[in-house]
């Protein structure tokens, strides 16, 4: 029997990937969203979610959580601080992964492949190592410090610090994601026809009217695929703030992991990390109806 | 007038080859200063191998560094088993529950994993070590692998597989002789991508490590909090020889699902 033998390949193969992402994604999920509602324990961690008192049972579950995110501003600005930083680093992806990705879509397509790798190979390189890099390069005893300080006592101005700011954050946050903006846009531009710039130039199309015109915008479902790419792991992250933010340069990240690590509040860090799960979840599905293949398929060869 | 959309300007060579400085100064940075005779990474100083031997006398990076490994390789197994399950599946049978589960952890930013499964793992009473590190790198390494396979699928000519049956093959016959061997590249690379996101992780490692399972990437992250001391620089110098020999790997046996 056919149908059953197709019944049985459809269990054995979708149960067990099925139900181990069930267990280890699908669950912790709805534990957080539950622990959202609850009280935080006496020594961290969480109360018991009901009471059962002469018999009867309660349940105790509380919106205080939920309350404490919109009664001071301290957590709504950070949000919005973090939104900033990731909106600063998708923009300066954009900025620098736009002449290099179309450089290697115009380079001879022998050399497209070595051109790309070496795009690939420092983002394969450990994620600490490369936020070291930039400890390195901002340290107050560097050298990019001291020869910006040579510029700026020249000019007659205080003497600056790169480590321990915004800016240091927002820079090694564009270092760890650009080629997550590379890899979509290139791909993009690489279906382009070129003939089509020919055409426009025909017609008396200088440089920029054939880049504004026909390029951009050809290229933008590769931009929103990549600015996906880099803004939603650039806005949970707490790894740069922590070691190159100081006090300034925090971020939402930071205090998730401060609220489950170290204060051990979990049902406010539960709060914490459900909002940017839901800011998550609507920037992916925006990205999925900017990107719709409705506009990839225009400009292909 | 001269047909040049075909090739790069030299304003984009310029521009790009700037990007690569951008890309490749600061790790030159770590990799040089491994070497150098001096506690500061501020100026050269002199060439030395002794942060290299320091390194090798220090108990807990290559403490750390065998428990990498291990979780690394088995991490890496079970995430091969279970995703290319799950890409097989997700191809047959079109389940959409089963492509958003397989998904979610990839879409999902890394702390909010970390964070609901370190919430998980204590209301359930799993000591956090080894195995819930291990437990957790799985997961989210099987939608990598699952993607691998997939893509690998939809390369596939399947009037391979109708030719094996018309010929008499049972289903399992022609998965077994057909489609499996045509697989292996795509769950080769599948493995092997797992393998180098779990041995890198550090923020899901972070949030489900308990005592003395310290990774690797667990250990810089201690140590370069303390102080910036060139030891880390060898460290880093050295995981960074060890992802060079695994890229050029991968790239010779699937070129392409580097770039998925």
């Amino acid at each position: 029997m056919p149908n059953r033998a197709e019944r049985l390949s459809r269990i054995l193969l979708s149960l067990p990937p099925g139900l181990y992402l069930l267990l280890l994604f699908a669950v912790p999920s709805l534990m957080m969203l539950f622990a959202s509602f609850r009280f935080s324990g006496e020594y961290g961690g969480l109360a018991p979610w009901y009471y059962i008192e002469d018999g009867q049972f309660t349940l105790d579950l509380t919106l205080e959580n939920w309350q404490r995110l919109f009664e001071s501003d301290i957590y709504l600005g950070l949000l919005l601080k973090s939104l900033a930083y990731a909106l600063a680093t998708t923009l300066i992806c954009v900025i620098m992964a736009y002449p290099l990705a179309l450089m290697i879509a115009r380079s001879k397509k022998r050399h497209r492949d070595l051109l790309l790798l070496l795009v690939i190979l420092p983002f394969w390189s450990n994620f600490l190592v490369r936020i070291y890099a930039w400890m390195i390069i901002f340290s107050p005893q560097g050298a990019l410090t001291a020869a910006l300080n040579v510029v700026t006592s020249s000019l007659g101005l205080e003497p600056i610090t790169l480590m321990f700011s915004g800016t240091a954050v927002i820079i090694c946050l564009v270092y760890v994601h650009l080629p997550f903006m590379i890899l979509p846009l290139y791909a993009n531009l690489e279906k382009h026809d070129h003939r089509l710039l020919d055409a426009a130039q025909d017609l008396g199309a200088n440089r920029f009217q054939c880049f504004w015109l026909i390029t951009w915008p050809l290229s933008l479902p590769g931009i929103y695929a990549g600015a996906v790419l880099v803004f939603i792991p650039s806005l949970g992250i707490f790894a740069i703030p922590d070691l190159l933010g100081g006090t300034n340069g925090i971020m939402i990240g930071n205090v998730i992991k401060q609220q489950f690590v170290e204060s051990r509040d979990w049902p406010f860090g539960s709060v914490l990390s459900l909002v940017l799960t839901a800011i998550t979840l609507v920037l992916v599905l925006l990205a999925a109806k900017l990107g719709s293949p409705a506009g990839e398929n225009n400009g292909k060869k | 007038m001269a047909r040049s959309n075909a090739y790069p300007s030299k304003f984009l060579i310029a521009a790009g080859g700037m990007v690569y400085l951008f890309l490749y100064i600061p790790l030159a940075v770590v990799v040089l200063f491994s070497f150098n005779d001096s506690k500061l990474n501020a100026e050269w100083v002199g060439f030395t191998w002794k942060w290299y031997d320091k390194l090798f006398q220090n108990g807990d990076i290559l403490h750390a560094a065998a428990n990498s490994l291990i979780i690394a390789v088995i991490s890496a197994l079970l995430a091969t088993i279970l995703g290319t399950l799950a890409g097989l599946a997700i191809y047959r049978f079109r389940q959409k529950w089963l492509s958003a589960l397989v998904l979610g952890p990839i879409a999902m930013p890394d702390i909010l994993i970390g964070v609901s499964l370190l919430l998980m793992f204590i209301l359930f009473n799993v000591t956090l070590g080894m195995t819930s590190i291990i437990l957790a790198h799985v997961s989210f390494c099987i939608g990598f692998v699952a993607l691998a396979v997939q893509s690998r699928l939809s390369g596939m000519d399947q009037s391979l597989v109708e030719a094996a049956r018309d010929l008499g093959a049972t289903p399992f016959q022609a998965f077994r002789l057909i489609t499996l061997p045509l697989l292996k590249p795509g769950i080769i690379a599948g493995g092997m991508m797992a393998f180098t996101l779990s041995i890198d992780d550090f923020v899901i490692t972070f949030f489900t490590a308990g005592v003395g399972s310290s990774t690797l990437p667990l250990e810089i992250y201690s140590m370069v909090k303390i102080a910036v001391t060139p030891e880390v620089n060898a460290v880093s110098t050295l995981l960074m020889l060890v992802t060079l020999v695994l890229i050029t790997a991968l790239s010779r046996i699937s070129p392409t699902v580097l770039r998925n």
